[in-house]
């Protein structure tokens, strides 16, 4: 029985995972940096960048490239223990090779593709929740999402605002994506504050309040319906539910300082 | 007046349209514009009333010439009028859409003076949208019946999305609450916009930079509960409206009091037939999705909707020679019709009875719910270990369900104590 303590990145667990390959361990369970400590013995490992590439372009080689993009997002959604699941499809995958993506009912996989349909959910939810604010020219905005969906959020943003500046805060994952018309970056951070906003997003917002007052019907009332549809965690951080100054108290940042650091390096999109 | 004054009055006479969608056509982001557009849409908010906020949805004017008795802005109704500019609106739009309030603009009108007239004011906004703001996101536009053809186009040519509503499910109706406005005018434009879609579509085969004509074409909207049609009558004319007219969707929008006028039902007590439009909308989605005809869902005997079952649960019921489907070997045609499958689902079983047989513990791993399917489907030959049911209390079962569902007014709470449940 051991246990695998990382880093937390991709390149991090593929590491783990090629050594448990390589040494045919059967970890019972990942640990974080912070996590404290297992019942087990723990192996630490530093993230090999050479052999995480290796072993990643290996499961779309040799299971296929769609394995190998399930194997990528299933390490973005917020499953508990994701890397064991993971772990275990990536021994089947080189085992059994791509057939094993059609074993739905299998408690591993069927697992994994409810987390995965949870997080494109969530992604799909806040490709429209997201509400930006218009700070000196800058569009600045805050998710607080449960699987890590800015990575994925961010060609989408950058690619629809393609002439505009943006800065988007995950709380949850302390980590900023970075826009310059239409190139983008993602940077660790923390200790984010957003400035107070001028006349003119003010006025924006009130507007866009009075609207979604506005446009619903009175005699159809439907707050069940609502909240199928719009969960009630997204809202603490939409305008539509918020006034000028809970936004100013609760949303976190220094946007100014933030669009300092190099974000001109162009990702591929 | 304010922009603001403007913004609240133009919404609220806007918010009767149930179509808030902007699904249908897929656009990438344009150097120096503003704006994507993908194919399944996407909503941006969901009023108190449960609906989907996908576009900013205003009239361009509220003064209207005509006077139909089932509408708040009927020239005989006396609430305050205003019109945008097209500058106005634009920049409106431009700011929402900066902040990711909406996905784009769905621009309606009455009509002022005339059809021409709106339909010139309206071309004018999208027209500074489209070229001057180099606006990419998706615009719906209304297409006024009675305006010129050729500006009809030239609307289709700058909108995503067009729209005739046809207002009511019968011309007997129309011509009772809508005196203004006849059948001929309203299928005219529609049947414009279905052969300048299909002709922008064979254009674009030949030549790369050919106009693109409404891309994402046209959708409709009729009134529920106004007037005495049938539910039967209601789906084979928008059975119709997609076959003959190419529409992409239907709505239906259960009839709000919002006059007294003698030809509709009194507005005192009067409930909105919510569930009845929902009820349509669930038979919609089996005609365009699931491969069931109008004449199928319902038949002469059954003209209206059982409103204490969905209708496809409805159509099993009265199909029992249908029935059991077998997972592991039906087509997934079968699969779609079993109750409590939808396409997911049935998606699903096809792709993982590959590797290999499906048990019951397998489907409820795959995420099929069972609650209705149990009743309707066999794994390997066999049905649900240790179920019991005859026609009657699969009935009984199924509507007991839809009460847990609906929860609203008009459905009983079940009750261990009731008596009269069981």
């Amino acid at each position: 029985m051991t246990a695998y303590r990382y880093d937390g990145t991709f390149a991090g667990f593929l590491t783990c995972v090629w050594d448990a390959l390589e040494s045919g361990a059967e970890p019972v369970e990942f640990l974080l940096p912070d996590d404290e400590a297992a019942l087990w013995e723990t192996r630490e490992l530093a993230a090999d960048a050479g052999r995480a590439r290796r072993l990643y372009a290996a499961l779309s080689r040799r299971v296929s490239p769609e394995f190998q993009a399930l194997i990528a997002r299933g390490f973005l959604t917020c499953l508990p223990q994701k890397e064991l699941a993971l772990l275990e499809l990536i021994r089947r995958g080189l085992r059994e090779g791509d057939r094993v993506r059609q074993d739905l009912s299998d408690p591993v996989m069927a697992k994994v593709n409810l987390a995965l349909t949870k997080m494109w959910t969530e992604w799909d939810h806040l490709k429209g929740f997201v509400r930006f604010s218009d700070l000196d020219g800058c569009l600045v905005g805050e998710i607080e999402p449960k699987n890590r969906v800015l990575p994925l959020l961010a060609s989408h943003f950058a690619e629809r605002y393609s002439g505009e500046r943006l800065v988007l805060y995950d709380r949850t994952h302390h980590e900023v994506f970075l826009s310059d018309r239409g190139r983008w970056k993602l940077l660790p951070g923390s200790d984010f504050r957003m400035g107070p906003a001028g006349a003119e997003e003010r006025a924006f917002r009130a507007m866009w309040r009075t609207y979604y007052q506005t446009i619903a019907i009175e005699g159809r009332l439907n707050p069940k319906c609502q909240s199928t549809h719009m969960p009630k965690r997204y809202r603490h951080v939409m305008t539509e539910f918020l006034t000028d100054e809970e936004m100013e108290s609760r949303l976190p940042g220094q946007p100014a300082k933030a669009l300092e650091k190099d974000h001109t390096n162009q990702l591929p999109p | 007046m304010e922009v603001m004054d403007k913004l609240t009055i133009l919404a609220d006479a806007a918010k009767y349209d149930a179509a808030c969608t902007s699904s249908g056509v897929i656009r990438g982001g344009k150097p120096g514009g503003i704006g994507t557009a993908t194919n399944s849409g996407c909503c941006h908010t969901f009023s108190a009333d449960g609906r989907c906020v996908s576009l900013l949805k205003v009239l361009y004017t509220n003064h209207c010439c005509y006077d139909c008795a089932y509408c708040v802005n009927r020239r005989s109704n006396d609430v305050p009028r205003t019109a945008f500019t097209p500058r106005e609106l634009a920049e409106l739009t431009i700011q929402f859409y900066r902040r990711n309030y909406i996905e784009g603009l769905f621009l309606s009108s009455a009509v002022l003076k005339s059809p021409d007239f709106t339909t010139e004011r309206m071309i004018e906004t999208l027209r500074l949208l489209r070229t001057e703001y180099c606006f990419n996101g998706y615009i719906h536009a209304k297409a006024i019946p009675g305006a010129d053809p050729g500006l009809t186009y030239e609307l289709g040519l700058l909108a995503d999305r067009l729209s005739v509503n046809i207002e009511l499910p019968s011309e007997g109706s129309l011509r009772l609450l809508a005196p203004d406005k006849s059948k001929s005018a309203i299928f005219k434009p529609m049947a414009q916009i279905r052969d300048g879609a299909a002709q922008s579509k064979a254009e674009l085969k030949l030549y790369r930079h050919a106009p693109r004509f409404a891309p994402a074409g046209q959708s409709t909207q009729m009134i529920v509960g106004a007037t005495p049609e049938s539910d039967r009558h209601i789906l084979s004319l928008t059975e119709g409206l997609y076959q003959k007219y190419r529409l992409k969707r239907v709505f239906f929008s259960a009839y709000m009091p919002v006059s007294d006028h003698k030809n509709l039902p009194a507005p005192m007590g009067f409930q909105p037939p919510l569930l009845r439009e929902h009820r349509l909308y669930q038979a919609d989605w089996l005609l365009r999705f699931y491969g069931f005809t109008a004449q199928e869902i319902l038949d002469e005997d059954h003209p209206n909707f059982d409103e204490a079952l969905d209708p496809k649960s409805d159509w099993a019921l009265r199909h029992p020679e249908f029935f059991p489907v077998e997972v592991n070997r039906a087509d997934y045609e079968a699969i779609l019709r079993v109750p409590g499958i939808g396409m997911r689902g049935a998606r699903k079983i096809v792709t993982a009875r590959r590797y290999g047989p499906l048990s019951f513990e397998g489907l409820k791993r795959l995420g099929v719910v069972m609650k209705r399917a149990q009743y309707f489907i066999t794994c390997s030959g066999r049905m649900l270990p240790g179920l019991r049911f005859g026609p009657d209390s699969v009935y009984r079962r199924l509507t007991g369900l839809e009460q847990g569902a609906s929860g609203g007014e008009g459905w009983q709470q079940l009750s261990l104590f009731n008596g009269d449940v069981s």
